[in-house]
């Protein structure tokens, strides 16, 4: 069975894939009552974020566009020092698309949001003409936090001299998968996308003193990195060394001429942390789900004048000084 | 100009070669070399140009006697 | 000397106070790894690392892209390429530029693939924008081989294809005083290391082919330093460069492909640079000829900075008017060019 523009007719076709796709795998006490408008508690102080997903192909190794949809969103809460709570989930369907696809990635969505805590509580549904090409869909979805009243993180501009800044595991393995299986390279490679609740709650749970926190996610590493430099006017001195990347990203990237600090990223997270948390707050994080290869892998260097940010310095294996500046492009494969 | 990486033969069929990259699987062309599976090659825009030799593979000491003459 | 070992060579280049010694590396794939090591920053001050025209995205003249925007621009052709040349601006627009029009350009791994794709849909037209060194061209020659065994009429190229010897004369006869070059390592695995002792002895600078990784390289800049003033050849990447090179590579390539002059950007046609489709094979070429035009944007110093005259940031465009979102010049577009690399790793 495959999606038609009679499902987007809000008649029955519709009501019949609400109930057999959305309804089915998302069904909670709120959503249930399928009401105009989703009525839930609240908290004094909210963070609400949203983010639209398109990635082609829909379902990939190590997740799917779904699972996609639901971690970005609650990471982006978790970085904000809130605890995730709700989701909205929009969907743009196109003609043509298969429905137990479609079914697949519904039931991965409810899944994650299962696993991140949180819960999905509206949603919509349309169908679009296909425009040609393998049918897809777009999912958006919104996302309410409870902000921490007992904990802050302040931010990319609270870097402070002598931190220690911490990758939560390996880099670039989401790009690769993408980008493998579109150019057609096959790879044991699987995508990182994952709700990171469970380290970022341990981290504030336990005091560790986090100056500022981000997931990495397209521009990669690279890209938020400078971010902190220049909101927090620091240098950030960063170890080629210790950067964890796996062999087969590495040689992803040698076949398509990638560098790795610009892959893009869906369930890791960088944190400039006090020195002395340091150790603990990455042995924390590696006793987290999805971050056992945590590691520290460079630190920060306070500048006085303007003039003097130097932005983010790799020290390479070879004893190398190269300045990592902002991403370019879309990162396109390079091969002559 | 020419990004290419070392990689290991594990496959031939014809003059298409399976090539692997630490598990980076490519199809690539072997029409333009003499090879056999267990090969390490050098693959171009999809295409083996080079095989390698591995008794010279870059060991430091290699490079050092190609430039034993030098004096400083 | 043979057991000299790293640390001595990494000392070396740091301390350095001889005379000046100018460097050029003649390959893309070298000037991106040099800034990936941050080899520069391990350099003596009296050493300096020149990056030449061996870019092929760098060095296209705006002819080819305008051809290949307008072949894009039918309904019934697809342009095929790789992906840096995509964003390159021609006359007007570039390929990316194209595509948002609702032209049919589509980005592939390998040439190879272009055989797949003109099989699955043979009513349409397959231009694959050819571009590249002696690398290259086997590949291509490879793409002409399968496509006149299996009979496929639809797929065609469209060629910008440069050679390496004559731009590296036409470089130490227009260029700023070359001490040495770092002779490009995948080049050299087809053309084999003779070509360029041959080149040494005519020019009487020394040569060195080196491999892609950091320690290569910094054992290349070694070699080269101590081998000024001096003509000769060392190979650092034996393992995979031959002194004649891949006989078979070349036996196709010369099955399909003749010597041509060739436009480079912001340099002019440099007599027998290049390789076109022979004639006997010219209904695979989709226009190739004569695309000589070249529009370098007013104040681009690209074509001074493709042959060491200056260095990219000496260009009066360099990071205020041109940068890698915004490129006036080819050399800022592509990650292999010598000005993206300046710009990005913020390298003096």
């Amino acid at each position: 069975m495959k999606v038609t523009m009679a499902h987007g007719s809000g008649g029955e076709s519709t009501s019949k894939l609400i109930e057999s796709v959305f309804a089915k795998h998302f069904h909670n006490e709120i959503l249930d009552r399928l009401e105009d408008s989703a009525v839930v508690d609240g908290s004094s102080k909210i963070a609400v974020t949203t983010d639209s997903f398109v990635v082609t192909p829909i379902i990939f190794p190590g997740g799917d566009i779904g699972r996609l949809s639901v971690c970005g969103t609650v990471n982006d809460l978790l970085m904000s020092s809130s605890t995730p709570k709700y989701l909205t989930c929009g969907c743009i369907l196109e003609e043509g698309l298969d429905l137990d696809a479609l079914d697949k990635i519904i039931e991965s969505m409810a899944l994650t949001a299962n696993e991140a805590g949180v819960k999905i509580i509206t949603g919509d549904t349309k169908v679009i003409e296909n425009k040609g090409g393998e049918p897809g869909l777009i999912i958006n979805t919104s996302g309410v936090g409870f902000i921490r009243e007992d904990v802050e993180v302040p931010g990319p501009f609270n870097l402070k001299g002598g931190d220690k800044i911490i990758i939560s595991g390996n880099l670039g393995d989401h790009h690769a998968t993408i980008l493998g299986a579109r150019m057609g390279i096959s790879n044991n490679i699987c995508s990182d996308a994952a709700p990171l609740v469970e380290m970022v709650s341990k981290l504030l749970d336990n005091g560790v003193k986090v100056h500022a926190m981000r997931d990495v996610t397209r521009g990669g590493l690279g890209t938020v990195l400078n971010e902190f430099a220049s909101s927090s006017k620091c240098q950030i001195n960063l170890y080629e060394e210790a950067l964890p990347v796996s062999d087969a990203v590495k040689d992803f990237c040698g076949i398509l001429g990638l560098d790795v600090m610009y892959m893009g990223n869906e369930g890791k997270m960088v944190l400039s942390v006090a020195a002395e948390d340091a150790d603990r707050a990455v042995s924390l994080i590696r006793s987290s789900k999805y971050g056992e290869n945590a590691t520290i892998i460079g630190d920060v260097v306070k500048v006085n004048d303007d003039d003097d940010i130097k932005g983010v310095i790799l020290n390479t294996k070879i004893g190398g000084k190269r300045t990592i500046g902002l991403m370019y492009g879309e990162g396109l494969p390079r091969i002559c | 100009m020419c990004v290419a990486i070392p990689g290991k033969v594990i496959k031939i069929d014809g003059t298409k070669a399976t090539v692997d990259f630490s598990g980076n699987i490519v199809t690539a062309e072997a029409g333009l070399v003499d090879v056999k599976v267990g090969d390490r090659v050098l693959v171009h825009a999809g295409c083996i140009i080079q095989t390698m030799d591995d008794k010279l593979a870059n060991e430091m000491e290699e490079l050092f006697n190609e430039i034993e003459d030098l004096t400083v | 000397m043979a057991n000299k070992n790293f640390q001595e060579i990494i000392d070396f280049l740091k301390n350095y106070d001889g005379e000046e010694v100018r460097i050029m590396e003649v390959c893309g794939t070298h000037t991106a790894a040099i800034s990936e090591n941050g080899i520069p920053s391990m350099l003596s001050p009296k050493i300096s690392l020149i990056s030449g025209p061996g870019c092929p995205v760098c060095v296209t003249v705006t002819a080819v892209i305008d051809k290949l925007v307008e072949l894009s621009l039918r309904p019934d052709t697809t342009v095929l390429t790789f992906g840096d040349l995509i964003r390159v601006k021609g006359t007007n627009k570039s390929l990316a530029d194209a595509k948002a029009e609702g032209a049919n350009v589509r980005m592939v791994y390998s040439p190879m693939e272009s055989i797949t794709l003109a099989k699955e849909d043979p009513d349409h037209t397959y231009v694959f924008a050819a571009i590249g060194f002696e690398t290259t061209t086997p590949v291509y020659a490879m793409v002409l081989k399968e496509a006149i065994e299996q009979d496929i009429k639809n797929l065609k190229l469209l060629t910008s294809l440069k050679t390496m010897p004559e731009v590296i004369r036409w470089v130490v006869n227009n260029g700023g005083g070359i001490d040495g070059f770092i002779a490009p390592g995948h080049v050299a695995a087809i053309t084999g290391s003779d070509v360029f002792k041959e080149l040494s002895d005519e020019l009487g600078i020394p040569f060195v082919v080196s491999g892609f990784e950091g320690k290569q390289l910094l054992m290349t800049i070694y070699a080269l330093v101590n081998m000024k003033g001096k003509k000769g050849i060392k190979n650092l990447y034996k393992d995979v460069v031959l002194p004649e090179g891949n006989l078979k590579a070349k036996e196709i390539v010369d099955r399909y492909f003749c010597p041509s002059d060739a436009s480079w950007r912001g340099m002019g046609t440099i007599p027998g640079s290049g390789m076109m489709i022979r004639p006997e094979y010219s209904s695979f070429d989709a226009g190739s000829m004569s695309l000589d035009e070249d529009h370098m944007p007013p104040g681009c110093s690209c074509a001074k900075v493709l042959v060491g005259k200056v260095k990219p940031y000496e260009c009066p465009l360099f990071g205020k008017s041109c940068t890698p979102d915004n490129a006036h010049g080819a050399c800022m577009v592509s990650t292999e060019g010598s000005c993206y690399n300046y710009f990005v790793s913020g390298r003096r």
